[in-house]
């Protein structure tokens, strides 16, 4: 199980660099699907099925065609193509990468020389016991989650609206 | 009577107070006459005051009307002490004071701004009354403070001119090194003896110090500075000829009667320093004799009325400072009272001349006037008599002849006082007259406008009656010896003794004083009435010799490179201030932070979550570091 | 089964957050930055369910779900406000918002 999950890590390695590095929104986003799937093969092998279920379902599968229909109603053309070579030196690079390599280099850091951590144990955790979770202890954050998705909802509808500019009708007559 | 003290000085600032609240609304009548009426009531007072003091055999009265001060055991209170002295200076005040608001009412009864002078004039007498009046030098201070800025306001009365508002500065700021001087003085005095009560430093200064110790003596030179300010004496006296510039009725009151002889009292009140401390009063006599020198021989060139007359003030103020120089004290308040009468008499008639004249001051554009204001012209005469001190009728002559006398006779006498104030006596005949005979004699440059109403005439006759009569309280040994005056005062300064075997002199004394006296009428009646021609070809032999006596001995522009030029040549270099540079600066800096940090809110999203992720790299670098 | 120890997983999640990091500081479209987003939240639920696994206890789970719903929140709020910008400016240029300049 060890070898699926350092297959499964590479390739969503590999494919989120593809990701930063694409200059075409579509492609940059199946990549983005395959980057979800191992992550998905990743939590299957660490032992959580349902989340596993649940990043291809919501996150591969909703939130990422939500943006591909958004694309598609912006009617972009080939010209985002041509601003993303712009836009994209290997000049603006570097110092994103020096700070970010070294947050990296602190994290493992922390991470490899804190108290040699147990090997996590070998069982699944499956849906039945998060559901339990979720409407036990954890009730309240999914009351706010309720809540959050109905602002999230309220917002999306208002702030997507084009308004249409209204002539009245009489000087509709005069315009024309 | 004597609980009314405190009304004497508050009636003048009532009348000021009301004249400044209704801000010259009122009809000039009632302005006027609150005005005068103020001083006429004060003047009243004072002779109740008077009767009972003297009744009750010249007991000094303390009348204490609130503490003014609390601190650490130093009270100095709001408290009025009257003795002889201060009697017959308020008294000089507020009647010489009363007549001149007389006059005022006639003089300025076409100014614009009559109720603001009578305010001014009020707050003045006010302020003197206080100056006197004082039992602690605090209050003292109040009043020489007062004095001087009513002295500016009323100098630069017709403020619209501008050379008007320069003589006063000139004034305010010369006055001011010599206030300087005094505040020390009494700053050194309150250290050594713990206390500014007058009664009381009379009483520990002889037990503190011993004689011509040097806190005693550099005490006695720095209320000498103070006196010398505002007397008007060496080396502040520049500003009395410019001083001028004010009414002739605030010259006559201010600078003739009652503020330049200010100094006077201070000294004559605060003797007993002067005995413990010899050097300075030498000093206060030799700054004395001198000045009266350099004046008098100023008075010789000038041809402003006005200015012989301040030329001649400044000069007999040098009389009374010699006279105190030499121990002569009270000699010294008879001729500041003879003086106060006289001098004010020639400045009220001056004015009178310039009024009628259509405010000509130049002395060579008059003449032929004897006939055509004939009562203006005998109290001129009669005042100028007794400036001259012509012998035995007029009051100047025992007053004068006294001073000279003891600075021959005197203990602290000398030889050179003497000679000193016997040249300047004839000097001062002779430009007396000279001033008569060109104003009044000779025929008429300019001619008679309206004439003098009797607002002007009838003080004018009160003061000339006196400048004769006045002399007759005190005679001279030889001649009834009638000692009315210095007995009067001989409860506070101490007299004057003479050297022994110098009595049978006296006649002789006297005699070379008269000749001198009328010699020096000769002399100007000589070369401005009968040899006219003359004066052309000495004046073109010695006009260096003029200029520079006309110029007040070059003390104007000795002032002007030594202190004016280099004080105005350091405003300019600091003109772009140097603290104000460093309060600048702070703001520079500050803005100069202010605007790189503004640059980096660009709305630039990702310089922002750029800023976010430097943040968390220098965070989680401290805390690795720290563990 | 689980041989992998928690440390593999926290690195994991690690590169893909400094992945993310670096796409949201390097471009400059609005869309890629959304994006670049979605990738560190992912990245960040990834080390919830590693810790989880550890100890075997539903928390994390839970604790990603909500992190999910949040992420749809805001990607449909993100999504909306994007379509706005687009209609007002016309470009998609990041840069160009700048209007709350100084």
């Amino acid at each position: 199980m060890e070898a699926t999950f350092y297959i499964a890590a590479g390739v969503a390695i590999i494919s989120t660099i593809m990701v930063i590095t694409s200059y075409n929104m579509i492609h940059a986003l199946i990549y983005l699907i395959v980057s979800f799937l191992s992550i998905a093969i990743v939590f299957f092998v660490l032992g959580a099925p349902f989340i596993a279920a649940l990043e291809v379902i919501i996150y591969a599968g909703a939130i990422v065609v939500l943006v591909i229909f958004v694309i598609m109603m912006l009617n972009l053309r080939d010209e985002t193509v041509r601003q993303e070579r712009e836009w994209l030196t290997k000049k603006i690079v570097i110092i994103p990468s020096v700070l970010s390599a070294i947050l990296l280099a602190e994290l493992i850091y922390i991470v490899v020389n804190m108290e040699p951590m147990a090997h996590p144990t070998g069982t699944t955790v499956d849906s039945k016991q998060v559901g339990l979770s979720l409407y036990g202890p954890y009730v309240i954050g999914v009351e706010l989650s309720g809540i959050l998705l109905m602002s999230g909802i309220v917002g999306a509808y208002h702030l997507g609206r084009q308004k249409k500019k209204v002539v009245h009708r009489f000087l509709e007559k005069i315009e024309s | 009577m004597t609980e009314l003290l405190w009304l004497i000085p508050a009636l003048p600032l009532t009348g000021a107070l009301i004249l400044i609240a209704t801000k010259g609304n009122l009809p000039r009548a009632i302005a006027g006459s609150i005005g005068s009426g103020s001083v006429g009531l004060a003047a009243i007072l004072t002779i109740l005051v008077a009767i009972d003091f003297v009744s009750k055999g010249q007991q000094p009265i303390q009348q204490t009307l609130w503490t003014w001060i609390n601190v650490n055991g130093f009270s100095p209170g709001v408290a009025l002490y009257l003795d002889s002295l201060s009697l017959v200076f308020i008294f000089v005040i507020t009647f010489v004071g009363f007549l001149i608001h007389i006059y005022s009412m006639g003089y300025m009864a076409d100014d614009a701004g009559f109720a603001r002078f009578f305010a001014y004039l009020n707050l003045f007498v006010c302020s003197m009354l206080i100056l006197v009046l004082a039992d602690n030098l605090v209050l003292m201070y109040l009043g020489w403070e007062g004095v001087g800025l009513c002295s500016y306001l009323l100098i630069g009365f017709w403020y619209e001119e501008e050379n008007n508002g320069y003589a006063a500065r000139k004034a305010f700021i010369i006055t001011r090194f010599g206030d300087t001087a005094l505040a020390i003085g009494l700053f050194m005095l309150f250290t050594s003896l713990g206390t500014l009560n007058i009664q009381e430093i009379t009483l520990l200064a002889p037990d503190t110090w011993p004689i011509s110790h040097k806190t005693v003596v550099a005490i006695g030179f720095l209320l000498l500075g103070g006196a010398v300010g505002k007397s008007a004496q060496l080396p502040l006296q520049t500003w009395l000829p410019d001083a001028m510039a004010g009414p002739s009725p605030v010259s006559a009151l201010i600078h003739a009667a009652t503020m330049v002889t200010a100094g006077v009292y201070l000294i004559a009140r605060m003797h007993i320093i002067y005995e413990l401390a010899p050097l300075a009063q030498t000093w206060v006599g030799v700054i004395g004799a001198i000045t009266l020198l350099i004046a008098g021989f100023s008075a010789l060139t000038q041809f402003d009325l006005k200015r012989v007359l301040a030329y001649s003030t400044i000069s007999q103020i040098g009389y009374m400072f010699l006279a105190l120089g030499i121990g002569a004290w009270s000699s010294a308040i008879f001729h500041f009272m003879i003086h106060a009468f006289f001098k004010a008499l020639l400045f009220l008639a001056a004015g009178a001349v310039i009024y009628v004249l259509h405010h000509e001051q130049d002395m060579f554009k008059m003449g032929g006037l004897k006939n055509k204001i004939p009562v203006i012209y005998w109290t001129f005469l009669i005042g100028s008599a007794s400036l001259a001190a012509i012998p035995f009728i007029t009051a100047g002559f025992y007053s004068k002849d006294q001073i000279l006398w003891l600075a021959w006779a005197g203990e602290k006498g000398n030889f050179w006082f003497y000679l000193a104030a016997l040249i300047g006596a004839f000097v001062t005949s002779i430009y007396t007259f000279r001033m008569v005979f060109l104003t009044f004699f000779g025929e008429e440059k300019t001619h008679v406008g309206h004439h003098a109403g009797s607002l002007m005439t009838v003080p004018l006759v009160i003061l000339a009656v006196l400048s004769l009569v006045g002399g007759f309280i005190e005679l001279p040994h030889n001649m009834g010896h009638v000692t009315v005056f210095s007995d009067f005062l001989s409860g506070v300064l101490p007299d004057v003794e003479t050297r022994p075997g110098v009595d049978a002199y006296e006649w002789l004394m006297q005699g070379i004083a008269a000749v001198l006296c009328l010699l020096g009428i000769y002399v100007a009646y000589f070369f401005y009435m009968k040899r006219e021609d003359l004066r052309a070809e000495i004046k073109g032999a010695t006009y260096q010799l003029n200029r520079f006596w006309f110029s007040g001995w070059g003390f104007d522009a000795l002032y002007d490179a030594v202190i004016v030029r280099p004080y105005v040549y350091l405003s300019r270099v600091n003109k772009s201030d140097v603290i104000d540079k460093v309060y600048n600066g702070l703001v520079t800096i500050s803005e100069y932070f202010h605007f790189v940090f503004a640059r980096t809110q660009s709305g630039i999203m990702r310089w922002y979550i750029m800023g976010i992720v430097i943040g968390a790299v220098l965070i989680l670098s401290l805390g690795l570091m720290m563990h | 089964m689980n041989e992998v120890s928690t440390e593999a997983g926290l690195i994991l999640a690690g590169i893909l957050f400094m992945l993310g990091l670096i796409s949201v500081l390097i471009r400059r479209n609005i869309i890629f930055m959304l994006i670049s987003v979605e990738i560190m939240l992912n990245a960040a639920g990834l080390a919830f369910i590693v810790a989880g696994a550890r100890w075997a206890q539903p928390d994390g789970q839970a604790m990603f779900i909500f992190i999910v719903t949040m992420a749809a929140a805001e990607v449909s709020v993100g999504l909306a406000l994007i379509l706005q910008i687009y209609h007002q400016i016309k470009t998609l240029d990041g840069d160009a918002a700048t209007k709350m300049k100084g």
